[in-house]
């Protein structure tokens, strides 16, 4: 048996953080950074998730390997959906943008 | 009907499917299953947030003064909410690993609850929409914030467009998941899970703190694009 119980403080501390990064990610949206406030509200968004994934989700302490290929090559797959589509809507056609 | 005597080496263990070696086995093929789905739902997720980053991109001016109607203290509260959803989940997983069958019950229920209050602010929120006439169709209309900055009506819609098929898949999933915790929590109620048999609790919750994950994007692609006081 190699299942882990993890301590419930370990829990409530994810919690704490989680909800201290949902006030930061609300108040520093208003504050001006210029194009920084997307990379800002994304880069907490990714650090939520990552909490998530690895403590609620267990992923930190799983044994089975083949999880985490799993995760990754989800991700992976994800960013050719959007890197490459990407690509093709700004790079190919530059003036389709529609309006401006 | 609890402390049944732990299964000798060998012997059956009544959670036990014969086509699996032990319980581990039995317990990580459930789980990568289950993550593998989750792998599929980052797709179907995965191309709404596309056609969002593309839109976004080429409408910029309206996604971010559709979004300024968006309600923030609202917003940030149900994202409070689905945060400490996810705890009671955690938690409820911990208390099926010790066998704690009164805490489980407690804790599921409470994942209910939380769901529940999320799905009701969110209609809260929907049906602000539609007295403002932000709900795409003939009755569309959205005010620009000052007559200076023209919003194109068209490109309004499709912001608020994405904003409904976003949040209503999002909440279709919650809709989902507080059914299957509904059955999860029945069947602890009955005692039916273990120490070494809960793997239905941690499946679930596994499912519920990926709907998680999705808000925790949804949250400020769609409430926060574009928050800057103005000058």
């Amino acid at each position: 048996m190699s299942e882990h119980i993890l301590p419930s403080k370990l829990y409530w501390t994810i919690w704490a953080v989680l909800i201290c990064l949902t006030g930061i990610t609300a108040w520093v949206a208003t504050v001006d950074l210029g194009p920084l406030n997307t990379i800002v509200a994304l880069l907490i968004a990714s650090g939520k998730a990552l909490l998530v994934v690895l403590f609620f989700m267990h992923v930190k302490y799983t044994s089975e390997k083949l999880t985490r290929v799993v995760i990754i090559s989800a991700l992976f797959w994800l960013l050719i959906l959007l890197g490459l589509s990407l690509t093709d809507y700004f790079i190919r056609h530059p003036g389709i943008a529609g309006g401006a | 009907m609890s402390n049944s005597p732990a299964p000798l080496v060998l012997e059956h263990t009544p959670g036990l499917q014969h086509h699996f070696a032990d319980m581990e086995q039995q317990r990580n093929a459930s789980s990568l299953g289950m993550w593998i789905f989750l792998g599929t739902e980052i797709m179907f997720f995965g191309g709404m947030f596309l056609a969002y980053l593309v839109y976004r991109m080429w409408y910029f001016n309206e996604f971010a003064a559709g979004s300024r109607t968006l309600n923030l203290l609202v917003g940030a509260v149900n994202t409070a909410v689905l945060i400490c959803s996810s705890l009671t989940v955690a938690l409820s997983v911990r208390a099926a690993q010790l066998g704690k069958r009164t805490l489980l019950v407690t804790l599921l229920a409470l994942t209910i609850l939380f769901g529940l209050v999320f799905l009701g602010v969110k209609a809260y929120e929907w049906d602000e929409k539609f007295t403002e006439h932000h709900v795409p169709g003939y009755s569309f209309h959205f005010q620009p914030e000052s007559p200076e900055k023209p919003v194109d009506q068209g490109h309004a819609q499709i912001f608020f467009s994405l904003y409904f098929a976003m949040t209503g898949m999002h909440a279709l999933h919650m809709i989902i998941g507080v059914g299957i915790f509904s059955v999860i929590t029945w069947m602890a109620w009955r005692g039916r899970f273990t120490p070494e048999y809960h793997t239905p609790v941690e499946i679930a919750g596994l499912y519920w703190h990926f709907v998680d994950i999705v808000w925790i994007y949804l949250f400020p692609l769609l409430y926060l694009i574009d928050r800057r006081p103005h000058g």
